[in-house]
Order: C-alpha cells, then structure tokens, then sequence
C-alpha cells in the first residue's frame, strides 16, 4: 500500500482516511491523535481526542475540563478503522509520542516534535523501524548542535555567582522547557528555591505530581521575590511583571539561543542553549539510525533536511503544513 | 581559549558598563600571563594580527561542508565567521592557549595560514572557535573600549587609571610588565617617546555657584566645539592623542606637520577654514580614517586651539599655576594652523553670562572658567576648572517608537525614536535614551503599553499623540539620517502631556537651526 494514500497532508493537518482521524489537528475535527501538549499541537474543540495520559491531562490543564468531546487514553497499540496507531516515546516533554501508523504492511512513524539528549523530565526517544519517518525540522541546519545541557546550567550558575545581587530570570516555555531548566539546575545540585511565574504553577504541579524532582519552587509574584533564579515564559518580559526586579539578568532557554541573532532579538543577556528538539547531529543521526525508505518534513528548516537527505540518497519530500510554530520553544 | 571565548561571549551580550568592567576585570585577574595581555590586547584594538579574509574562510568551510547547507546556514545565520564556527565539524575539542592562537595569527605566512587555520578549528569547540575566528577577522564588537580596559585594570591594584594612562603607550602587549606593577611589583619605565599624560577635565557650574566665587581669580575662555587633544612633539616624535588616551594621529597628518615645537600642549582639535572655526560635523568626516586623502586634507584642514600646557622644552610645568603656563605659551607663535584660544573679558558673572548668551560663533559650546592659578592635574578635580555651557537647543517632538530597555531598565521600555511633523507626516530624527526621572519612566511604559499600534520584534510603533522637549547639543547634516539631519546628545528634557501632537514642531523649525 503506498504511504502517501495511508496518511497525507491536508489543511486541517495529516489525515488518515481510513482510521478518519487527522494526527495534532491544525483546526478542530471529528476525531484527533495528539503527539504531545504544546498549543501548536493539541489545539481546542476536537471531538475524539486519543492521546497520552499525561498528554491529556496538560489538554485538562491549559485548555480546561471540556477541552475535547470525549478522550481516550492511547494504548501501545491500538485497532482504529483498518489500521494500526502505535504510540511511542518522543523524549520531547512529558507525556510526548511519536505515533504509528501500520496498514497494508507500510508503517510510517510521525514523530511530532522529538529530542535524543537525555532529557531528566520525560521518557527517552524509542526508534521505531518504520517506512516512512515523518520528522520535524525545527532546528533542521548545521549550524545547530547544542551543547550538553549541563555546560549551560553551568553557565547559568557562573552568572548567578559573578553577580549575586542581581536576580536571574530565565525565560523558558510553559510546558517542559521550565520544567527541564529546574530539574537540570537540581541534578546540578541546586537546591535553593527556584522562583516561578504563576503561568508555570500548575505545570510544574502536574511534573512534580508525575516523579520528576523539581524541589522548592516559590511564586514570583510577590513584591519581593526570595529567590536568585526566577524562570517565567517568554511572553512575561514584555509584561510589567519584570518591573518588580531590579537590574536582572536576563537569560533565555531555547535552542535558539545558539545563533547571536537570534538572542540578541530577545533581549538576552544570557542565551542558554537548552533545548527538547532534536539538534542536527541528533535529526540527521536518527535519519540515518532508522534508514526510512522515505522522509517526509513537518515544519521548521525543511529545505536543510531534505538536502541532507539528498546527499544521503533518501527520498525526502516537505509536507508544507502550516501552523506549527517554529518558536514553539 | 576557553575562558576567553566565554569572556567574549558574556561581553557581547551584557550592555552595561558596569557589569562589563566586572567581567573583564575577573577574566584579567583569573587568567594567567601572557593570555591576559593578548586578551587585553585584543579587546582594545592593540593587537596586530594577520588579518583573514572572507573568502579564504568561505573556501576553508567549502572543503568541510555542502555547500548548500552552508549557503543556507549562512542564510539564517547572517554573520560569515559565526556560520563557519557553528557548522564546522566537530574535532577533538582541547583547550589551546590564546597566546598559542595569537602566535600562530602573527606567525603564519600566507601560503600555510589556511592549513594552519582549520588545524586550530578542528582542536576548538563552537564557542572557542567563533573567539579564534573573530580574532582572525579583526571584529570582535564586545563593545569594550580602551579606557574601559584601563579601567577594569585600575580596579585590579593599586595603580590608578592615570596612572595608567601615563605609561600606557610605552606599553606592548602582552604587558607582562604592567600587570607586574599591578600586582604589586616595580613601575615600569616608560620607554615610549612623545606619551600621552593624563589631560585635566572640568566640572559642570551655573551662575548660581559662580556668585559664590570672585571673578577676579579666573580666566575665561571660549569652549570651543571640537576634540579635546593632547598634542605631544618630543624628541623628534609627533602625537596627537584624544582625551582618552587614543593616538588619532594617523588621521591628522597636517596638524602634525605643524607641530613644530617641543613640548606637550592641551588644545581644542577643529576644521578652519579662512580663520573660520567649522562645524563639528566638518570635523567628523576627519575622525576614524585610516588614512586621509589630498582632496580631504585641503577641503577640511585640521587646525589646534590651545588652551594650556603640560610640558615645554624639557621642563614639566605641571605643577606652575594656570598663569604662568599661559604666559608660556602666549611668547610662542606656533604658525598660522595652531593659534591660542584667546581670554575673554569680563568683570562679573553677569558680564560672562551676557558674553555667554551671545557668542561670535555657532560653534562655541560655552565658556571654560580656569582658577588662574590651577596646577595642571590629572582626572576631574572639584574646583579648578569649570564649565558652562550654552543652554541646549530644544523641539518639540512626537514620540513615534519605544524599545524595552536592558540591565535597570528590563520591562521597560526607554529607548525613544521622536519625529517632527514634514507636511502631515512624522519623520524619525532622533534617538534618545535619558533625561526623565524613574517615576517619568513608568508613566512612559504606561503611555506606551496604552498606545501602541504596531510591533516590529522588540520595538513598537506608538499612536503618535505624545510630545516629548527633547534638548541637544548640536546639529550637523548627515546623510545616514531619513530627516537629513543629527543631533548631538539629544534627550527628554520634558514631557509635554498637556500638548496636542499636532502642535508639536516641524522639520523645516530643526533645519532653520543648523
């Protein structure tokens, strides 16, 4: 059975005609399987979501109790229509999955958005041998090759020590950055309180409630934070909010911050190089670990990975879907 | 490399002045010698090396990377030397000295200096390579200046920036001997001819302070609109060096030529013309130059207004009073290009505040008050010397953008763009960054928070309804400028919440007072 009639793009996102369900649906429809939490992905007003437990549960958290007709807990594997949905281990944030999709004998993997450093916040990436590999390409460029999370925490922690009376804010998204920049500032052996921003309390809640060690986490919206670290998103340096700190040090967590341009339009004073996407080495890598009889580009740098695939002899084609945000970090 | 490149790195990110002198001032103080001179070398523009070119990089990262990717790479990138230190492939990542980097920039010939360049990349990681690769541009852009590494050194030890001042320009990297003085071993000797000596600043005054001083014990002079100089002829050699220490002198070779004298002598740089003091922006088209053609040599000539001295004829006169000095120099006649800048006459401070309201020429600043028997003394001592300075010019214009601010001023916004009306619509003519109070401040990010219409990244465009005073220094013409002109340190000096945008100046008002 030819892949491209198992699952195809179309303006609502990929589609599965013969399981009539679209995979992290870019408006609502009938019946959606959600890779991961981020808003991009798992949007409003669905009618039958199938998605991780911890997955649907950040939906309940961000969107509210009625944020989908009705769901379902994805099983390993699961019968829908006349073919076969896996869900397996992204390595993104909690509760992420690359879906399967099998019929005919063809199986195509779509990752969603996915890493391969060790991430302490979430389960690791699982290779899943498969036809065609459906992979994002948000950081889809040479020149992205993050560094081992642990030199920038290091970074971070040199800062907070050659100025100890300015506070550090880190600008990190809601779901899974934050919550992977505090856990790695406690493998690291930090242990005093790390303040948050209130747009992070119940996420970190639900990580926390889920095993992952986050320690002693203060709110950041009194008058006088007590704390040297503060992480809040990055929509909260452009509020009033930051006003309350005197002479911080701003830094930002995104892979982004890996090109100068790039931090410099932030405002950073302090680029970490933290990310939960896939860098080149580890896109490239994964290509190559699972040689795919074919490639298919989500979002992000697609004319990077589909020339890397040319040179490689993979066929590799962009399903230009738009709607996946390429700051989704 | 390593600490250097992560000095380099923080630099480029880190606006304020004051954590940029910490910063560099623990690197110096951590690092070991000699990587420290070559780093302060490098930082302050001293450092000689074979300088890389573009093409030989693009062709080193061609022979290691796709060309499509790095095509693309560079693309999204935007700067050549941070593409190729991202995209190059990773080797064995060890920690080569940066004196090792630098001996092998200066040492190289140029057939092996590509080999030897991709060798030095494959030993560095990403960080360390864009530092090496930068160093070999000649770019490093961290925004540090050679007097604000003098003074994170001063704040090293002992020695204190004039001091350092003093002996810098016998100084060669990597100034083994001056971080010995520093750390607490002998002076060293200033082996330099013609140095640059610490020049002598004045304070800010009005008529209020003044009428608790008596006339009768100072001199009065025009201040003049140009460089402050330091011009030094000793021993057969010639410099001309800015306040700070800069030796400008490759950029003035017919002020140097004139300098026929022997002795070390503080004046006011200019462009005159028929006797004629120009514009500063006459000046300007001087400054930063390399080398200066025939064609702007004759259309701008340089020329020195004198004001005082520090050296003549072998004798230090530093420690004579003002007047004596003066006498000095008034028995000289320097030529037709270097004349004395010459004492006003006045009785009372009301006699200098009508001189003062009224001067000869547009391009007098204001006037210098000298106690007539000053000693010539290095910094900015209270007292001695003061100066007054014509009130600034002032428009009123509309606030058009807003930028969020750094350091205090993260989360809000303090960096203004202001128009002036041209028919029915605002033109940008200026930046300005300061001149309100912090209160002032929060009721701007309130005004602008309210009112912006559009976001360009990290600036907004605002409804045009506010008008700011803004109050300058100066104006010169300049092309780079939309609205044809610039202005000299313009910045808020009142906002106008009372007044209606319509009623807000007009470019023709700012071009009638060039």
């Amino acid at each position: 059975m030819r892949a491209d009639s198992i699952l195809f793009p179309t303006e609502a996102g990929l589609f599965c005609p013969q399981g009539g369900f679209h995979i992290d649906p870019l408006r609502p429809v009938e019946r959606a399987l959600i890779t991961h939490g981020h808003s991009d992905h798992a949007r409003l007003g669905h009618g039958a979501v199938m998605a991780t437990a911890e997955t649907l549960e950040i939906m309940r958290l961000r969107m509210g109790d009625g944020f989908a007709g009705s769901v379902q807990v994805a099983e390993p594997e699961t019968r829908i229509g006349g073919v076969t949905v896996g869900f397996h281990p992204a390595g993104h944030v909690l509760g992420s999955s690359q879906i399967s999709v099998t019929a005919g004998g063809c199986r195509i993997v779509v990752s969603g958005d996915y890493a391969r450093q060790p991430n302490p916040t979430c389960a690791p990436f699982q290779p899943v041998p498969c036809d065609v590999f459906v992979t994002e390409a948000t950081f889809g460029l040479p020149v992205f090759r993050f560094p081992e999370p642990s030199t920038q925490v290091e970074k971070l922690l040199a800062s907070m020590a050659e100025f100890p009376d300015r506070p550090h804010l880190v600008g990190a998204y809601a779901l899974g950055k934050a919550q992977h920049v505090i856990a790695l500032m406690r493998e690291a052996g930090y242990d005093a309180p790390i303040a948050i921003h209130g747009a992070l309390k119940a996420l970190c809640d639900f990580y926390a409630f889920r095993g992952v060690e986050l320690g002693a986490l203060v709110p950041a919206t009194a008058e006088d934070v007590a704390a040297q670290l503060v992480i809040a998103p990055p929509s909260a340096f452009a509020s009033p909010w930051v006003q309350r700190f005197r002479d911080p040090v701003i830094g930002f967590a995104s892979g982004w911050m890996a090109v100068r341009a790039r931090a410099r339009q932030r405002g950073a004073e302090l680029p970490l190089v933290i990310s939960d996407h896939v860098d080149w080495p580890a896109l490239t890598g994964t290509l190559a670990e699972l040689a795919p009889a074919e490639v298919w580009v989500t979002h992000g740098a697609e004319d990077g990975v589909i020339r890397w695939c040319e040179l490689a002899q993979i066929p590799a084609r962009p399903l230009r879907l738009v709607g996946y945000e390429d700051e989704a970090e | 490399m390593k600490a250097f490149a992560a000095l380099l790195e923080r630099l480029a990110f880190t606006p304020a002045r004051n954590a940029k002198l910490q910063l560099l001032r623990h690197y110096l103080e951590r690092t070991a010698d000699p990587d420290r001179g070559w780093a302060l070398a490098a930082l302050t523009g001293d450092l000689e090396l074979r300088r890389v070119t573009p093409s030989l990089l693009r062709g080193l990262a061609a022979e290691r990377v796709d060309d499509q990717l790095l095509a693309l790479s560079y693309d999204f990138v935007g700067d050549l030397a941070e593409t190729i230190a991202l995209v190059w492939p990773e080797g064995a990542e060890d920690d080569p000295a940066l004196s090792h980097a630098v001996a092998l920039l200066q040492g190289t010939g140029k057939a092996a200096l590509p080999g030897a360049i991709a060798a030095m990349l494959d030993r560095l990681g990403p960080s360390e390579r864009l530092a090496f690769l930068k160093l070999a541009t000649g770019n490093l852009r961290v925004g540090v200046s050679a007097r604000m590494a003098r003074m994170a050194l001063a704040g090293m030890g002992a020695p204190s920036v004039p001091e350092i001042e003093e002996i810098w320009h016998g100084l060669a990297p990597p100034y083994a001997p001056l971080f010995g003085w520093i750390g607490g071993g002998a002076r060293p000797e200033s082996a330099a001819l013609a140095p640059f000596r610490p020049v002598m600043l004045s304070t800010a005054t009005d008529l209020d302070q003044l009428r608790g001083l008596a006339p009768g014990d100072y001199f009065a002079e025009w201040k003049w609109d140009g460089i402050r100089v330091q011009a030094v002829a000793e021993g057969g050699m010639r410099r001309v060096y800015s306040r700070t220490g800069e030796d400008i002198s490759h950029a003035f070779p017919d002020l140097i030529e004139a300098m026929d004298f022997e002795g070390s002598v503080d004046g006011e740089l200019i462009v005159r013309r028929e006797g004629e003091v120009a514009p500063f922006g006459e000046l300007q088209k001087r400054l930063n130059r390399k080398t200066v053609g025939k064609g702007l040599l004759s259309s701008h000539p340089a020329g020195l207004r004198l004001y005082d001295l520090l050296l003549w004829e072998g004798r230090d006169l530093r420690a004579e009073p003002l007047e004596a000095r003066r006498r000095v120099l008034e028995a000289v006649d320097f030529g037709p290009r270097i004349d004395l800048s010459p004492l006003l006459d006045f009785a009372s401070w009301d006699d200098l505040a009508a001189l003062r309201a009224d001067p000869p020429a547009a391009v007098i600043e204001g006037v210098m008050i000298k106690r007539r028997d000053s000693a010539y003394v290095a910094g900015r001592p209270r007292g001695p010397w003061f100066k007054w300075k014509r009130d600034p010019m002032v428009v009123d214009a509309v606030l058009i953008y807003a930028q969020r601010g750094h350091g205090k001023r993260s989360g809000f916004h303090s960096d203004f763009t202001f128009g002036l009306w041209d028919g029915g619509e605002l033109v940008p003519v200026g930046k300005a960054y300061f001149g309100f109070t912090d209160a002032e401040l929060r009721e701007l990010d309130r005004f602008v928070r309210q009112n912006t219409v559009e976001r360009y990244g990290p600036v907004r465009a605002l409804a045009p309804k506010l008008v700011v005073e803004v109050a300058f220094e100066g104006l010169n013409r300049s092309a780079r400028h939309r609205s044809g002109v610039a202005m000299r340190f313009p910045r808020i000096s009142r906002i106008r919440w009372d007044k209606p945008a319509a009623e807000a100046d007009h470019l023709a008002t700012l071009e009638a007072m060039l």
